[in-house]
């Protein structure tokens, strides 16, 4: 038991009371996650609800290609961080090491194209106060209430925004779980920094899930729609 | 004091490193390091308890200035808008760092793990944390306040907010905003201590019902936070870009920031109360001399008004243009909350009957917590009728009832578990007439201060105006009178609670001849609370197995 | 004690399946489903969610509190939902 002495902090009385109350204190604080998301996708629904057209309107002109790779990019993230918990728990520090970076990579993937997204929306109009026509939405058969594409725009900035926020944060805990697997101190007897890491890595992931049909799949689309640059 | 109190004791062999005899939690380091870097939760909760006093001498400063300015109907004192941040200032200090934190980061913080017979709550970093991002919010917001200060009144409400106001909004909510983070934080660390720490033979059923009332109220906690921190950022959003999230004229709907504003802001007050109510539970027995009555009853009430309070939010928007339904539902809704409520009161009833009851200065916090706590209740019964709340919504009537609840109801549980656990954490004790003498003023002062707001509001008085009808001005100036005394009452405590620490005589570990396992270690306690880890064999409350008597 | 080590292939088949929800998400969105498209896409995400709750967050091997946790974050956004819906879906219901 003395090499566990410096894993197991002093006011357990094991580590696996250790361990089940890291795990918990996790999944609490992502109980306030999904109320966090939760109620700007309450704020959403109303709207949702009480402007179907427009926002069906304001939703088909969203990139859905990019916010299709990239939720295959964010589910392949998922997959290596799940396989670091696995590398980390059979003692392969390499194999951690691998899966770890490949994490980073494909979250800052993510990211990048997130960042070419916001930037081909920008080009198309699509956002409010910095550019933005309403005459093309009013041009349109049968014309959309430019104020209210603009709600949707608004809220589609601020829970992806919030969302790479969140991706953000997840990606400096990968760094200093990379640096702590450097030095060593992750081992199959003191994992849980690698699981509740991933646990909040996921949970970011699962958000992206419900984002995807939110915004990007309401509405129904063309073959035109998958667009790049137009 | 013999040491025969040790039912539900028994000392467990095993080995911790060896303390010094006088050895505790305040004199094992010294120097501001000692405690601006310390993880322990006793010393955590003296921080806390220096932060939060400020905080609510500040409130109150702004409440003086209001009740001066309404002692005459013209209102000379200061003019209109400076009393509107003068109130702003009254209820988002008071509400969000007062109110809130108080209880669970003082007396929760120490107690939690004391009555778990555990030796630190689960995350004691977090904890500390959660300290600095409270105090960081604290310093966001009073600096905003004092620099112009904002004019929104605490509730924020669009479009004001968001168009007209132009005062420091986003400072404000962003102080706010910041301290949510500790308040889901603490009762993180809370509910997490209760589910893993517990000691051995503490069972959920033993737990002393503070713990209860503090569990039911971190539910609220990290489940109610989040929601307000958005709203919170969606009115910053619109604030900066002027994008119409709650603006009407641009396809938003103002009635949507409330929904999400009450649905945290009328549990708030749940956070408030269940803490205060697990305090009176655990005074009351020890001063009736009898177990509790009906255990299981106010555990559960505690966890039911966690669960009901965030069914009936929109009570407070029956005039903002919600649905008919809707109103309906949640007036149907609000007098549910009433069940479990009163479950407690008829349960600290049954306690005392017939119990040989000591009037000790937490006792008699208690009897007024029960007195006024049972009144602001009532009358919120009358204000969740549509009806009724049509005819006096937004008036004093308000002000007064929630005021019973908040100051009569969770101020006075706080004041009475602070008297109760002082000797606890400071092992010293205070003098007993003036407490007493505090613990009176208080309550009349109090009485004076809201009774004749009721009056107020139910002949029409709106809240939130400088200036009013000249034949209002009795009723005003009584209220005026009584906002002195009640400030008389809450600055005395000050002074005997600092004069006890250089003269109060010792405490010594149970000068209550309380039960629980927090009366079973010296006062201070040490670092690690307990010598051995306690093993529990029976439940909280034992007072009628013998060996208790009552001392002084 | 601890939890068991889930065996690589599980998250490869979960994985799997995750991709192919994806495309079929995505797929249906270019169908004539009118009104249904969100009902459809929030189904779907559900049931991506749930399997990687379980599968990738262990909550199959979580303890119960974890669980309760869950449970009720997922309640509480049920009760501000439903409780929200109640007023903006009844608007035109019964007016004053």
């Amino acid at each position: 038991m003395s090499a566990n002495h410096s894993i197991l902090a002093h006011h357990f009385e094991d580590l696996e009371q250790q361990r089940e109350t890291e795990t918990f204190g996790m999944w609490m604080f992502l109980a306030t996650e999904i109320l966090i998301f939760g109620a700007l996708i309450t704020g959403y629904t109303i709207y949702r609800v009480r402007y179907p057209h427009d926002f069906e309107a304001a939703s088909s002109k969203l990139n859905i290609l990019i916010g299709s790779i990239n939720t295959i990019v964010l589910l392949s993230s998922s997959l290596t961080m799940v396989l670091s918990v696995h590398a980390v728990r059979t003692g392969q520090q390499k194999m951690l090491l691998t899966c770890l970076t490949l994490t980073i990579v494909l979250g800052g993937t993510f990211l990048g194209l997130k960042a070419l997204e916001y930037y081909i929306d920008y080009k198309e109009n699509l956002v409010p106060g910095l550019a933005f026509e309403p005459g093309e939405w009013t041009a349109l058969t049968p014309p959309v209430n430019p104020q209210r594409v603009k709600l949707m725009l608004v809220f589609y900035y601020i829970m992806t925004g919030l969302h790479a926020v969140h991706m953000i944060v997840g990606m400096g805990l990968l760094v200093w779980l990379i640096v702590r697997t450097r030095k060593g101190t992750l081992t199959p007897m003191s994992y849980m920094a690698v699981e509740v890491v991933g646990l909040y890595w996921h949970f970011v992931d699962i958000v992206w899930i419900f984002l995807l049909p939110l915004l990007y799949l309401t509405g129904t689309h063309h073959g035109s729609d998958l667009h790049f640059f137009k | 004091m013999s040491s025969a109190i040790t039912t539900g004791f028994v000392p467990q062999a095993k080995a911790r490193p060896p303390r010094a005899p006088d050895e505790n939690y305040l004199n094992i380091a010294y120097g501001v390091k000692s405690w601006l870097l310390t993880t322990d939760h006793k010393r955590i909760a003296i921080l806390y308890l220096f932060t939060v006093t400020i905080l609510f001498f500040l409130g109150g400063a702004a409440a003086t200035v209001i009740r001066l300015n309404l002692m005459t109907p013209t209102g000379e004192l200061v003019p209109a808008d400076t009393y509107n941040k003068l109130f702003s200032a009254h209820g988002i200090i008071m509400v969000w760092f007062f109110l809130v934190p108080v209880v669970p980061t003082v007396l929760g913080n120490f107690l939690v793990p004391m009555m778990l017979g555990a030796r630190d709550l689960a995350f004691p970093k977090l904890n500390l944390l959660s300290w600095y991002i409270f105090t960081l919010g604290a310093i966001i917001t009073l600096w905003a306040i004092l620099a112009g200060g904002v004019d929104t009144g605490w509730t924020f409400y669009t479009p004001f907010s968001t168009k007209s106001a132009r005062t420091n909004v986003i400072p404000t909510i962003i102080g706010i905003f910041i301290s949510g983070f500790s308040s889901i934080l603490t009762g993180l660390n809370f509910i997490a201590t209760m589910h893993r720490m517990r000691a051995p033979g503490m069972t959920w059923f033993r737990m002393p019902l503070f713990l209860w009332a503090i569990y039911a109220g971190s539910i609220v906690l990290l489940l109610a936070t989040p929601v307000l921190a958005m709203a919170l950022i969606l009115i910053g959003v619109e604030r900066a870009w002027s994008i119409g999230i709650f603006d009407p004229d641009l396809g938003g709907d103002p009635v949507l920031f409330q929904h999400l504003f009450w649905f945290y802001s009328h549990p708030v007050v749940y956070i408030m109360i269940l803490p205060a109510m697990g305090i009176v539970t655990e005074i009351i027995p020890c001063f009736a001399r009898k177990n509790i009555f009906g255990y299981v009853f106010i555990a559960w009430s505690s966890v039911g008004i966690a669960v009901l309070g965030f069914l009936v939010w929109a009570h407070h928007m029956f005039v903002a243009g919600q649905s008919v339904y809707s109103a309906m539902i949640f007036s149907a809704l609000s007098y549910l909350v009433a069940v479990p409520s009163a479950i407690k009161v008829f349960n600290w009833t049954a306690t005392l009957y017939k119990g040989s009851v000591s009037l000790t200065t937490p006792m008699l916090f208690s009897l007024g917590f029960i007195a006024l706590f049972t009144m602001g209740g009532l009358t919120g019964l009358m204000l969740a009728a549509l009806g009724v709340d049509m005819h006096v919504h937004d008036t004093y009537f308000i002000i007064a009832h929630f005021h019973f609840i908040m100051v009569g109801g969770a101020v006075m549980g706080y004041m009475g578990g602070l008297h109760f656990w002082w000797p606890k954490m400071t092992g010293r004790m205070y003098s007993e007439f003036l407490s007493k003498l505090a613990a009176l003023i208080i309550f009349v002062g109090f009485m004076l201060t809201f009774l004749p707001q009721f009056v107020l509001g139910y002949l029409g008085m709106p809240r939130r105006y400088h200036v009013y009808p000249a034949e209002f001005q009795i009723l005003n100036v009584m209220s005026s009178a009584g906002a002195s005394i009640l400030g008389v009452g809450y600055v005395l405590p000050l002074f005997y609670l600092i004069w006890s620490l250089y003269a109060g005589k010792e405490a010594g570990p149970n000068p209550w001849g309380a039960t629980g396992l927090e009366w079973q270690t010296p006062s201070p306690p040490p670092t690690h609370n307990f010598d051995e880890t306690p093993t529990v064999t029976s439940g909280p409350y034992e007072y009628s197995l013998g060996g208790t008597e009552l001392v002084g | 004690m601890s939890e068991p080590i889930t065996p690589t292939r599980t998250y490869y088949g979960v994985f799997a399946a995750l991709i192919a929800l994806t495309l079929l998400t995505v797929g249906v969105s270019f169908l004539e489903l009118g009104a249904w498209h969100t009902t459809v896409g929030v189904l779907i995400g559900v049931v991506k969610a749930t399997l990687v709750a379980l599968f990738f967050m262990h909550l199959l091997h979580s303890s119960r509190a974890s669980w309760l946790a869950v449970l009720a974050g997922l309640f509480w956004l049920g009760i501000l939902m439903v409780l929200t819906l109640s007023d903006y879906l009844t608007r035109q219901v019964l007016a004053y």
